[in-house]
């Protein structure tokens, strides 16, 4: 059958089975409107702002574990991208970006809604295309779900000009398998490194499993959680690999690095063995690296042999699938004499205890200002932590991290490795289209939330039920807290304070949401409620003590054993 | 340390930038690089001279191989492998000194390719030693202009690269 390139695309992501894009149209992108126009197997999520759209994607990727799709116009709509892609990029999340280019005819001569897409994106996807045939446009975006899915996941972008939206090619229906010779992951780990690494586990005495958003990635959280309970070891999880473990096990630590808890940064210090499994040893969980575990020999499972021995160097480098590698172990130590000559950690638990007792998370209770945390804690005893929570960038996403235990992957949505403020609101959204039937809070901050604010309006368009709570402390608290911490407590530009937001509950108001608000403690409980119980979307505003800090602390360049405690 | 990439990579295009990006990314310099198409014209060859020390260069292979149209990367520094590379040398050349470049020429086995009534260009293929000694000996004769390729390198025996 004889078809054009936007049919091609319409076709092909039947083929994959997409069933929700997030977009916004242009010039460049008009013929694959027009098709989506007439497509009904596809929902379209009309976005407000580019960066909106990706986010979107992301979040959708994050609790689906599909694909997140994107399209976007030529020019300013691809730049507008960037950010999202980045974000993704650093965080693993599989997401196909379209982008719409000027005609292949005028590429290269400053046209009208022109950029080098390919170039600008080529550092922050896993890869990009620039279609040059519409013979390829298929082949380009089957393979391009493949490698955003596979291996270490990540985005894909495809420019695609509009000439090649119009021209005909024959299109053959194909289910989505390809195969790219140059790109194979690996998916098994080595045998021989696997049976070395249970040889280690049995002879540790003071081990501990650190595992990373990889566990999440690969839905290992099972795999992990039973590795962990043999051989009785405690785990802690960083940032992105909350939920890869449950936070009610008492072998949970709770998050390491530079705002992760008292007992697990100390653990992570004496151990003599570390278990890393999908975690990539990042800046901010390691501290000063020559400090970092100096008395532990390291296994570090990776699907990904760039991020094995990057920031550290590993005594075990595993490279495979996560889900894979801990089932061979699991099995491993089930066989081995493990089960009848467990190692007795009982020293090792007891030490772990003294650091427990230190209660690193406690903060000043007050009845008159509202304390962040407890907003967090009490969200997490009225949903029993069965909410998807997402957060923006900043303490409050800190304190989210600290404060709601997750006991299942994929209920947690932050932007980890590039810190993205503004990314919070219309992740939620893309969580929420995913799953309707869950309920999706957003945590943010005064400063983020007004990063994508325009996104209220997708929210209000498709009838989005979101719950946002805003901590409104009236500053960019993260930095002030650098600030007060570092910079003598010059707080330069960081301020929101005297007219500088808007009011949170006009603004609901005019995008036909709820509007909530927050003064006291004693207030917490019955808006948090009413926020659950309101129908459609809600935005609560807890105006917060606006000088807390987050605590404990490794400053930045510090050992992991140097925090700074309340 | 210095090391010698060989990069079997997809011909495609933008793929060399996606290459030397990794390079700059991480602010390496490229000492130099040199790529054509190899086979039936499907896969082209990069090689890449650079330095640093074997934990850059590990996670530069690593990254390398990354790549989605990279097929395979080979660091040459670690077995017997050859290196050579191609320099053109004009010189001025005018009645006496014609039978002397032609002499130093032949000394480097180097070939003439070019020839007028002032000047001549020189053909030397080679390690870049020899090379530079071949310049170094030209260079008071007067040496107009010259210019380089890249270095290509092959692993010794049977090994493939
Ligand atoms: C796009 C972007 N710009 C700047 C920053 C730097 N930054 C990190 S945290 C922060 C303050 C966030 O303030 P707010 O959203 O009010 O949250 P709070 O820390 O007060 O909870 C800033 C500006 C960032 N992470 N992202």
């Amino acid at each position: 059958m004889k078809l054009n390139g936007a049919e091609i695309f319409v076709q092909c992501l039947q083929e994959m089975n997409v069933r929700t894009i997030f977009g916004y149209p242009g010039g460049a992108i008009l013929n694959i409107y027009d098709e989506i126009y007439k497509a009904k197997f596809l929902r379209h999520i009309l976005v407000r702002h580019e960066q909106g759209a990706v986010h979107a994607a992301d979040g959708y990727a994050r609790v689906t574990g599909e694909v997140g799709v994107v399209l976007v116009t030529s020019g300013p709509g691809a730049t507008n991208a960037v950010t999202g892609l980045a974000t993704a990029n650093m965080d693993s999340i599989p997401i196909v970006c379209f982008s719409g280019q000027v005609s292949s005819s005028l590429i290269g001569n400053d046209a009208f809604q022109e950029a080098d897409t390919v170039g600008i994106t080529r550092s922050c996807t896993k890869h990009n295309y620039l279609v040059k045939k519409v013979e390829d446009l298929a082949r380009i975006i089957r393979e391009a779900f493949y490698i955003a899915r596979t291996g270490r996941p990540g985005p894909v972008l495809i420019d695609i000009p509009k000439d090649i939206l119009t021209q005909k090619t024959e299109h053959v229906y194909r289910d989505g398998r390809v195969d790219i010779p140059s790109y194979r992951p690996t998916i098994e780990g080595h045998t021989g490194q696997i049976r070395r690494a249970v040889k280690l586990m049995q002879k540790a005495q003071r081990p501990v499993i650190y595992s990373g958003g990889g566990v999440i990635l690969s839905n290992a959280a099972p795999e992990l959680t039973e590795l962990a309970r043999i051989l009785g070891a405690p785990v802690t999880n960083t940032l992105m690999g909350l939920g890869g473990f449950p936070a009610n096990d008492s072998l949970f630590l709770g998050m390491l690095g530079m705002h992760g808890t008292y007992e697990a940064n100390m653990a992570v210090t004496r151990s003599d063995l570390l278990i890393a499994v999908g975690a990539r040893f990042d800046d901010r969980v390691t501290g000063k690296v020559s400090e970092f575990a100096p008395e532990a020999e390291i296994i570090h499972i990776d699907i990904d042999p760039t991020s094995v021995s990057k920031n550290v160097k590993v005594d075990i480098p595993i490279v495979g699938d996560v889900k894979h590698v801990l089932s061979k172990i699991v099995e491993l130590v089930k066989e081995s004499t493990f089960r009848k000559q467990k190692p007795d950690y009982a020293a090792w638990w007891g030490e772990i205890e003294t650091w427990r007792r230190r209660e690193c998370l406690k903060f000043n209770q007050d009845d008159r200002v509202i304390q962040p945390q407890s907003v967090i804690k009490k969200l997490h005893e009225l949903t029993q932590g069965n909410a998807i929570v997402v957060t923006d960038v900043g303490q409050h996403q800190m304190w989210a991290a600290q404060f709601y235990g997750f006991e299942r992957p994929r209920r947690w949505l932050t932007s980890g490795g590039l810190g993205t403020m503004g990314y919070g609101l219309p992740a939620s959204l893309g969580a929420i289209v995913a799953k309707p039937d869950e309920q999706v809070f957003l945590i943010s901050g005064d400063g983020s939330i007004q990063m994508n604010i325009q996104e209220l309006g997708t929210a209000r368009q498709y009838r989005l039920p979101i719950k946002i709570l805003i901590l409104n402390n009236s500053f960019l608290g993260m930095v002030r807290q650098w600030q007060e911490l570092f910079y003598g407590r010059r707080y330069s530009e960081t301020d929101l304070s005297d007219m500088a937001a808007p009011d949170f509950q006009k603004l609901a108001e005019a995008y036909g949401a709820t509007g909530l608000l927050a003064e006291r403690p004693d207030q917490i409980e019955p808006v948090l409620r009413q926020t659950m119980e309101t129908p459609g979307m809600v935005i609560a505003e807890f105006r917060t003590n606006r000088e807390c800090n987050v605590y404990p602390m490794v400053p930045a360049g510090a050992a992991m054993n140097e925090m700074i405690l309340l | 340390m210095r090391h010698v990439l060989s990069v079997l990579v997809n011909n495609e295009p933008g793929v060399l930038t996606r290459v030397s990006g990794l390079f700059s990314a991480r602010g390496f310099n490229i000492e130099s690089l040199s790529v054509a198409p190899v086979g039936d014209g499907s896969s082209s060859r990069i090689t890449m001279v650079s330095h640093g020390d074997s934990q850059i260069t590990e996670q530069i292979t690593k990254q390398l191989n990354k790549l989605i149209p990279v097929i395979r990367v080979v660091d040459l520094t670690d077995g017997p492998h050859v290196e050579r590379e191609l320099m053109l040398i004009k010189v001025s050349a005018e009645r006496e000194m014609r039978a002397e470049i032609m002499r130093i020429a032949d000394i480097f086995r180097s070939r003439v390719v070019d020839a007028t009534q002032v000047s001549f260009i020189i053909e030397v293929t080679g390690g870049s030693d020899k090379l530079d000694a071949c310049l170094a000996m030209l260079s008071p004769l007067g040496v107009v202009e010259m210019v380089r390729t890249g270095k290509v390198a092959m692993s010794r025996g049977e090994k493939k690269t």
